[in-house]
């Protein structure tokens, strides 16, 4: 329309009669209807992406209201609730065992799962033939990373917690969830590594390094962003895992655990099993909970996205 | 020139090598009878040419003629490439290099290489230069080597208050001479240029022309090269490859641009093809 020379003459200080020509001239043309379809999808669509931001929104909403009238009505202290074991008693009830546990998982999760990961995913990219094996990997990884999470937890509980007979300890959850994240560390770290640019790598070897010289002092350094990125995200997904956890009883503990050969319960499966009880106190150190876990989640998602801005641009 | 050369021929390799060069035209590399083939595609086809000690030897022919492949023949770079397949005789000094008994790492080590477009590590400046030697277990004076190594790419002046800044954030002309920086650090006897100036601008170019000249005081240099007039500026001697892979050509520069034997020779130097 702009160019028309109609809008042109507009431009030019023309008067309303010009205008009215304009439209005479394309009277046979009425695109009314079809820029009424075009707002109505714009609509449409514009609705479905704000779907699931509202859906957050509420959802923390909802949380936060709770949080709220924990906080107010049932007087939960939050220094009491950040220091405090659990316990059967709602008014004592806190958090720190909790915390403690879920950090230790997290540690131990991510040393079992970032190594592992790293080195398929070395070893897919920089040393792998194509042939059928490489492919048959490659493709299962992708099947692995659409295994549901309870599945782990029943792998674990049937062949370390049952089968050995640890016992629902925190190595064993630990063990669950870095088989839950290891496909998504591979995938990402495999992105990372795939994205360095080979003439980079040709740089070195022309250099005359040798290919583990080349990976080790060119190809990770310049891929590491990219993979910690990757790793935080995983470990995001892994601190949030309950299912895991509960299928391998990590539950009804409230002390605070010593080791990784201590029985626990992470964050998740307290926020579970203080929601499961009918005291609406209880619920209400749930909400609190649950925004603890966020904050975590949300400051782990914070330094991901940080580490990826910092470093895109430099490589 | 002067600087450079003074802190160049300080150490002992390159002592030896001034020594060498008083041979009247050593052969360094010589390629009997080589054949290159991608998968069922031959690339190079029978080329026999004897590169000469401490001179720079340009080679240029028409886009796919195969003057790349030969030229990372020499230090084995098209052992990446794993449809690469060669035959016959490439030797750097009498030996072959593509025999069982040659590690390419220890090959690359003696023959550097810098490439069309300036690839530096995304690593410090001072670490780019000093990267070979450190993969090669030097553990001598490594600041000396380093300087030593950008004033020999006439970088020196330019970055010497900035080593430690990231290599990626020069210009594209700085970027090639650290490259160029990083390729003679470990003091290797050859260097293999890939079209080094085809991604820089004129001026950017011209430096490098100016060190390529400097360097074959110390190094034996091997260009590849799109630019006949850059050619005949920089090389003493020229090898044409025409199509199919074939060298048609080989003698001093001089010669090849003033007088070829080959009329497809005079027609391609002269832009009546290619």
């Amino acid at each position: 329309m702009s160019d028309s020379p109609d809008s042109k003459r507009r431009a030019d200080g023309g008067t309303a009669t010009e205008r009215t020509r304009g439209e005479e001239l394309f009277a046979d043309i009425d695109l009314r209807r079809e820029h009424l379809k075009n707002r109505a999808f714009l609509g449409l669509i514009f609705a479905a992406s704000m779907f699931g931001v509202v859906a957050l929104a509420l959802l923390l909403l909802d949380v936060v209201t709770d949080f709220y009238v924990g906080l107010t009505e049932f007087e939960i202290s939050l220094v009491q609730f950040l220091t405090a074991d659990g316990s059967r008693r709602p008014e004592r009830a806190g958090f720190f065992g909790a915390i403690i546990a879920s950090v230790m998982l997290m540690a131990l999760t991510a040393v079992l799962s970032f190594f592992v990961g790293v080195g398929a995913a070395i070893y897919l990219e920089e040393y792998a033939p194509n042939n059928r094996i490489t492919r048959l990997i490659k493709a299962n990884l992708s099947n692995l990373a659409g295994v549901p999470s309870i599945v782990y937890g029943l792998l674990v509980l049937a062949a370390l917690v049952n089968g050995i007979g640890v016992g629902p300890i925190l190595l064993a959850g630990s063990v669950a969830l870095a088989l839950l994240v290891m496909p998504i560390i591979i995938v990402s770290a495999q992105e990372a590594i795939r994205a360095v640019p080979d003439g980079v790598r040709n740089g070195s070897y022309a250099t005359g390094a040798t290919k583990w010289q080349t990976i080790r002092q060119v190809v990770l350094p310049s891929a590491m962003p990219g993979i910690l990125t990757g790793t935080i995200l995983a470990l995001a997904r892994a601190i949030g895992e309950t299912a895991p956890l509960l299928m391998i009883g990590a539950l009804f503990v409230n002390r605070t655990p010593f080791g990784p050969f201590d029985r626990f319960s992470g964050m998740p499966t307290q926020i579970y099993a203080w929601a499961a009880e009918p005291s609406q106190h209880f619920i209400h150190l749930a909400a609190v909970g649950i925004v603890v876990l966020l904050t975590i989640l949300l400051s782990m998602n914070a330094v991901a996205v940080y580490l990826r801005n910092k470093y895109e641009t430099a490589v | 020139m002067s600087t450079s050369e003074e802190s160049l021929i300080t150490t002992e390799v390159s002592s030896e090598r001034t020594g060498r060069s008083d041979r009247p035209d050593a052969t360094v590399l010589a390629a009997r009878d080589l054949d290159v083939y991608y998968g069922d595609d031959r690339a190079l086809a029978s080329v026999d040419v004897e590169i000469p000690e401490h001179k720079v030897t340009a080679i240029i022919g028409p886009s796919g003629c195969g003057k790349s492949t030969f030229l990372r023949c020499i230090n084995r770079m098209n052992d990446q490439i794993a449809v690469c397949r060669v035959d016959g005789d490439l030797s750097f000094h009498g030996k072959n290099v593509y025999d069982d008994d040659v590690d390419p790492v220890a090959l690359r080590r003696r023959v550097g290489m810098v490439f069309q477009k300036p690839n530096p590590f995304p690593k410090s400046i001072y670490d780019n230069v000093a990267y070979g030697l450190k993969i090669q277990g030097f553990d001598g004076d490594m600041d000396a080597r380093v300087e030593e190594a950008l004033r020999g790419a006439a970088l020196w002046g330019e970055v010497k208050d900035q080593l430690d800044s990231s290599g990626l954030d020069l210009s594209g002309g700085q970027q090639q001479r650290l490259c160029i920086a990083r390729a003679i650090a470990p003091d290797p006897e050859v260097i293999l240029m890939d079209e080094p100036t085809s991604a820089l601008d004129p001026v950017a170019a011209s430096k490098i022309e100016d060190l390529i000249d400097e360097l074959a005081e110390q190094y034996t240099v091997v260009i590849v090269t799109h630019n006949m007039q850059q050619a005949a500026r920089i090389s003493d001697k020229t090898a044409v490859f025409l199509t199919g892979g074939k060298l048609v050509e080989f003698d001093d520069t001089a010669k090849v641009f003033e007088n070829p034997d080959e009329p497809r020779v005079e027609e391609y130097i002269t832009g009546k093809f290619g």
